[in-house]
């Protein structure tokens, strides 16, 4: 058994080598925040149960491999990509192998004219002054030690500056494919989108397994919605069962923008996402959605919070987990109502529907609120499919499987329907068929 | 015939509901069962149907010379057997109109059947909502979602319209309605009739048997069978109350 702090040793200690391999990278004014942040790290330790914020997520098994940097992307067929493309949609592609930015499978052409869209490693060389002003604010490193490992190794990801005004009606799909071949992989992915005043963007940040191996993704994306900006996100995760996936997504919404997010996450052997969003200004409106589907041994953790730190905007939250096997869940819904933020309609469900007699579900909404005329209402169930509908169906004609699978479509599906898309949508169909049809 | 109950006796968390029925339904009849509140009608339709939580302690049912007992609540339906729920159930997310196209396909593809595609499915349902004065609307909303009493019931018909099955039971599907809606489902219950299939009404009041004239009433009390007769006794019912089967009971049992 390594001991945890071996494992802290062990990430430090390939930041050397790692420096020797920027290759004259190391003059950016971005790795004196890599610098700043292998120090954080190395001040900070790994969460463990004792941890409030991790109270039902033991990470002993991430802890227990040391994975190594991916130092460089294999070699994938075009095939491979189209798997995980959505059937038929007209959009943009980047796509990432082990963390690395892929030109020749990507397709970002056609509309580099109407923004900036590029590798954030090519954003960082060119000192884009939108990394100066962006990059590393929202997502704290000082505190928090899986950021502070993003930061410090941080190499590659999605670059998107949509200029004021410009209207981006095509999806943009970033996609994220790992693999490990004889070292277990580590990749960071690290994404920065900035959407300025009036703009509109649809982001897809999705995250597939080529095969079943084991690594370890450590994502962070920064999202920037500037005034009156609206920014679409989905995330899709299908990635392989054995793998690590921790996450953290950080928005900041000023005055009258409008923030959706959907994430759709068939798990992976740890999966945690902190979804945070921040309203910075007035009249901002943002949408949390998720659902999980996990079975076996698996565990997924959804974070999120949602800072009303203005007055007049509107959240609104829906996170569905459905739970097989002996899988465990946790949702942790934070909302916090500044003192100012008067007006505020802030609305939370979690619903989750456990399939087995094993699996379980910890679930906790929570909600500071320090204003005094606002509305803000929660709810959390956790459940059976309901038998009375089973036997409808069943006194239908309708099988067994045939029944349950329409029952587990269904409560997906108030998730499902608020993606904007139908391709995507379609897609997510498909997952959810082929889950439950084994 | 099509259905043949013996000595049949349920019971449900240990307690006996059903003491031993005895009843045989030929095609083209229709059989109203009455009782009080109590009397086990309901857990004769829901066992009928195949709900599990009933325990079938003793006693044989026969559908077409099959045993019904074995079979599967979907693998009665397939064979048949149609319940119109006394409280239809409520299944958000899920719509009308997928619900039956699969219900549909599911017993085409049991009898061996081609199964509908979209158009010819929605042309099919069409005609049948007619029957029922259903609202187009309704077909796409979730199944019984927000639906009114009156709509919930008029939606089991029209499932039964759609389903065509030999023999329908109808749990109380009477109850609560107005009169309009009541004589809507009167209505299509008698088109539906054929002299190839069978109805069992369960009721509680004897208003519906002025819309529907059964061949043969059946009073249940205390899980049994205790008198059956035509039509007439429905109205003997309803002129003296369930009482004087009570004292009479006495005597039978």
């Amino acid at each position: 058994m390594i001991q945890t702090n071996e494992i802290n040793k062990w990430y430090i200690s390939l930041f050397d080598e790692f420096e020797r391999n920027l290759n004259g990278g190391t003059k950016s004014p971005v790795h004196q925040l890599r610098k700043k942040a292998i120090n954080d790290f190395s001040q900070l330790s790994f969460p463990t149960n004792k941890d409030e914020e991790w109270r039902f997520t033991n990470i002993s098994p991430l802890l227990k491999y040391k994975f190594n940097p991916a130092l460089n992307a294999p070699f994938i067929e075009k095939e491979e990509v189209d798997r995980f493309r959505f059937n038929g949609m007209k959009c943009s592609l980047m796509v990432f192998v082990n963390g690395f930015f892929s030109e020749e499978l990507s397709e970002i052409e056609s509309i580099k004219d109407k923004l900036t869209i590029k590798s954030i490693s090519t954003a960082i060389k060119e000192n884009n002054p939108q990394i100066q002003k962006h990059f590393n604010k929202y997502a704290d490193s000082s505190t928090q030690i899986f950021t502070a490992l993003s930061t410090a190794y941080i190499i590659d990801g999605a670059f998107i500056h949509v200029p004021e005004g410009i209207i981006i009606e095509e999806p943009i799909h970033i996609l994220f494919l790992s693999s490990s071949k004889d070292d277990k992989i580590l990749s960071h992915p690290r994404n920065l989108i900035i959407a300025e005043k009036n703009s509109q963007v649809l982001i897809i940040e999705h995250y597939a397994g080529l095969d079943n191996s084991i690594y370890f993704t450590n994502a962070v994306t920064e999202i920037s919605v500037g005034e009156n900006a609206v920014v679409h996100h989905t995330k899709i995760q299908e990635e392989s069962k054995s793998s690590f996936h921790i996450a953290r997504m950080e928005t900041v919404q000023e005055r009258n923008s409008c923030f959706t997010s959907n994430m759709i996450s068939l798990g992976g052997e740890i999966t945690r996402n902190d979804f945070n969003t921040r309203f910075n200004g007035t009249g901002g409106e943002s949408e949390l959605n998720g659902l999980f589907l996990i079975d076996d041994q698996q565990l997924f953790d959804a974070h999120t919070l949602i800072d009303h730190a203005s007055p007049h905007c509107n959240s609104h939250e829906l996170y569905r987990g459905i739970l097989d096997g002996k899988s465990r869940g946790v949702f942790n819904g934070k909302i916090i109502v500044r003192k100012d933020a008067q007006k505020t309609n802030a609305f939370q469900e979690n619903n989750n529907i456990i399939l087995s007699n094993e699996a379980l579900v910890n679930t906790k909404p929570q909600l500071e609120i320090f204003a005094d005329d606002v509305k803000c209402s929660h709810g959390a169930t956790v459940g059976q499919l309901d038998n009375e509908a089973l036997f409808y169906l069943k006194s239908r004609g309708i099988g067994e499987e045939k029944s349950r699978d329409i029952l587990i479509h269904a409560f997906a599906s108030d998730v499902v329907r608020r993606i904007k898309i139908d391709k995507i949508k379609d897609h997510i169909e498909n997952i959810l068929t082929e889950k439950f049809n084994n | 015939m099509l259905l043949e109950i013996k000595d049949l006796h349920a019971s449900i968390e240990g307690k006996e509901i059903l003491k031993g029925i005895n009843l045989s339904v030929n095609e083209g009849e229709i059989h109203a069962i009455m009782g009080p509140n109590g009397s086990g009608k309901s857990t004769l339709a829901q066992v009928l149907a195949g709900r599990e939580e009933y325990i079938v302690t003793k006693g044989e049912v026969f559908f077409k010379g099959k045993n019904l007992l074995t079979l599967a609540p979907e693998d009665r339906a397939r064979e048949g057997i149609f319940l119109a729920f006394q409280y239809p159930v409520e299944i958000p997310g899920v719509s009308n109109t997928n619900m039956l196209k699969t219900a549909v396909n599911e017993i085409r593809k049991y009898r061996g059947e081609e199964e509908y595609d979209a158009m010819e499915f929605l042309q099919m349902i069409k005609s049948k909502m007619k029957l029922v004065e259903l609202e187009q609307a309704l077909l796409s909303r979730a199944v019984n979602e927000g639906y009114s009493g009156g709509e919930k019931k008029r939606n089991e018909i029209f499932q039964m319209a759609v389903l065509e099955p030999k023999l329908a039971i109808l749990d109380e599907t009477d109850s609560g309605l107005d009169i309009d809606a009541l004589r809507i489902v009167a209505n299509g219950v008698n088109m539906l009739k054929s002299p190839d299939n069978a109805t069992i009404l369960v009721t509680h009041y004897q208003r519906l048997l002025n819309y529907i004239v059964p061949d043969f009433v059946h009073v249940l009390y205390k899980g049994r069978i205790v008198k059956s007769g035509g039509k007439e006794l429905a109205l003997e019912l309803e002129e003296k109350g369930y009482d004087f089967i009570k004292d009479d009971s006495g005597v039978l049992v």
